[in-house]
């Protein structure tokens, strides 16, 4: 059974129409690279996944129950995680600190709870082994390279158990040896059995890691197929319009 | 030898004493001490108990304030308020207590003025995203005014039936001859030691000071986080001035005047980043101590008066100086 359905998606702004009839699935333990140029819609898509707007049109269920979410935190609560592209860390903070941050662990009773700083530690650690990442959990954000800024962004989808993990650009802002840590980390959730979503401008990160590719254009879907049917021309080709639909 | 994944998680980057010696408030501290260690040698009249209560009392007073303010600045934002509200709780303390209340009503009122313009500089900071600069600037001439008006400009030195206690709750030492301001002081200081170590809502002042942005996407409440700082903020100064009324025993308009930068100075020099996302209770009592050191020697090594200022200018140049080598030194 598919972890999320998508079912007749639209969104406009006003007489904008961001998205535009979009259906397509997520499975369990796949990543789906989702490309397509600035204002395609694939962002006002993933912030419709992620809670940050409702739907105009459609409908979208989580594993077969349906899924209406008001505000970004519920869809924490159904299990969707995103990274987002800035990654949203605070540099003055440790990497536990950072994963985290909004769910802090405390121990003690009623309004006499403290910081439980050594589960925390012990948590973070034990995530950062998962993902095979040379991160400690101690250690100040501002201090670490992307790939491990990276990992900690990811560590906080990792804290619950999360069904999906979007990610906006994660490879965007890296060099070149820290994509390849980046890529391993995508491969750890799918492993695990989560469905990403990897939104990437990067040709060579979609079709190194992806399972599948959406591309869109213009609002609408003009392509959903196995990474392995597909060719980078033929995706360039849909994203600049040269290739209409397949 | 090779070392694995599971050791390299296990290490810190920095080691305990690294970052004792990484830390300014730690060079903060060592100044105030070889000052006090000088000054000991230098002049007869320093390390007498007489001097030494008047100095760790006269410390309080900005030392509280800072403490408070630390907690605005790590957030990122600024406080110019705190000496005119200062002034407005202690006249609020004074009238209400001249007008024939006992003194828990007095300083109830009083706190409660605190808590009300702390809330009014937070909303409109938190909610409606006004600059802090300006906000505080703006409270600053009103809450002064305000205590103008609510004593017609006199001095209130009779504070009615239970003016005694007032006196002696700033004024005495009931602890091992400790001023009791002083104890005050400790108090406080460790309460926020505690808050910004242990609590969720010192680490939730830490995130949105490090990233405003990040912290609202994780489900940080930072309008209300902020909302709650500015009352502290005003709340210590509220402290503050209770506790300045019953040690002077009269309260005027100009009481508190420029304090806000004498605070503002403490918490830099402790180590409190003006950018936000650094600072410690333990740094604003120590910048505190520094500026008052200073200030005492001066007076005591028979220097011209004119002269603190520089003295006190270079001292927070200095000590930001230093935390700007060791930038440098890391993103070398």
């Amino acid at each position: 059974m598919a972890v999320l359905e998508l079912a007749n998606i639209s969104k406009h702004f006003g007489a904008i129409q961001a998205v535009n009839d979009v259906s397509f699935s997520l499975e369990a333990g796949q990543v789906v690279g989702l490309m397509g140029d600035n204002g395609a819609g694939k962002s006002t898509l993933v912030k419709m996944i992620a809670g940050n707007f409702r739907p105009s049109h459609g409908s979208m269920r989580l594993e077969g129950a349906e899924l209406v979410m008001h505000r970004p935190v519920e869809a924490r609560q159904h299990g969707i995680e995103i990274v987002h592209q800035d990654l949203a860390l605070c540099n003055n903070l440790t990497a536990a600190a950072n994963v985290f941050l909004g769910r802090e662990l405390r121990r003690g009773f009623g309004p006499l709870r403290v910081l439980d700083y050594k589960a925390m530690y012990k948590r973070a650690g034990e995530i950062f082994r998962d993902l095979k990442s040379e991160t400690r959990p101690r250690d100040l954000v501002r201090q670490m390279s992307g790939g491990q800024r990276q990992a900690v962004a990811i560590a906080r989808t990792m804290l619950s158990e999360a069904k999906i993990v979007l990610m906006d650009e994660p490879t965007a802002a890296i060099s070149v040896r820290q994509v390849a840590e980046v890529l391993n980390l995508i491969r750890q959730l799918r492993d695990r059995g989560i469905a990403v979503v990897l939104i990437s401008h990067r040709m060579p990160d979609v079709f190194t890691v992806a399972d599948r590719v959406i591309v869109m254009r213009r609002g609408h879907k003009v392509a959903d197929k196995p990474i392995a049917l597909s060719s980078p021309e033929e995706v360039t080709g849909l994203i600049t319009g040269a290739i209409e639909q397949v | 030898m090779a070392v694995t994944l599971d050791q390299s998680i296990s290490q810190k980057q920095q080691s305990w004493m690294a970052q004792v010696l990484g830390s300014q408030t730690f060079w903060v501290l060592i100044a105030v001490i070889l000052a006090c260690i000088f000054l000991s040698f230098a002049t007869d009249s320093f390390a007498t108990t007489k001097n030494l209560y008047n100095i760790t009392r006269n410390v309080t007073f900005v030392a509280i304030i800072a403490l408070g303010m630390t907690l605005v600045i790590i957030t990122g934002g600024i406080d110019l308020s705190v000496g005119s509200v200062l002034c407005l709780c202690s006249m609020v303390l004074a009238v209400v207590m001249h007008a024939g209340y006992g003194i828990e009503v007095g300083i109830a009122a009083a706190i409660g003025t605190a808590l009300v313009i702390g809330a009014f500089n937070g909303i409109l900071i938190a909610y409606l995203d006004f600059p802090p600069f300006v906000v505080t600037l703006g409270m600053l001439s009103i809450a002064r005014s305000l205590a103008m008006v609510a004593s017609n400009n006199t001095v209130v030195f009779q504070f009615g039936p239970d003016h005694d206690k007032l006196l002696a709750l700033g004024g005495g030492a009931w602890f091992f001859g400790i001023a009791n301001p002083v104890l005050y002081m400790i108090v406080l200081a460790l309460l926020t030691g505690f808050v910004l170590r242990w609590t969720r809502f010192g680490r939730y002042v830490f995130a949105i000071g490090g990233n405003e942005h990040a912290a609202t996407l994780t489900g940080v409440p930072v309008r209300k986080i902020k909302v709650a700082v500015y009352m502290i903020s005003a709340l210590s100064a509220g402290i503050a001035g209770i506790i300045q009324t019953g040690w002077l025993g009269a309260v005027t308009t100009n009481i508190g005047a420029g304090m806000e930068l004498q605070v503002i100075a403490a918490a830099v020099i402790g180590g409190a980043n003006l950018a936000g996302g650094v600072g410690t209770a333990f740094g604003a009592i120590i910048g505190a101590a520094l500026i008052e050191v200073i200030r005492n020697s001066l007076g005591l090594l028979g220097i011209n008066a004119f002269w603190q200022g520089t003295f006190i200018g270079s001292a927070i140049v200095l000590a930001v100086l230093f935390d700007r080598i060791r930038n440098f030194r890391l993103s070398e």
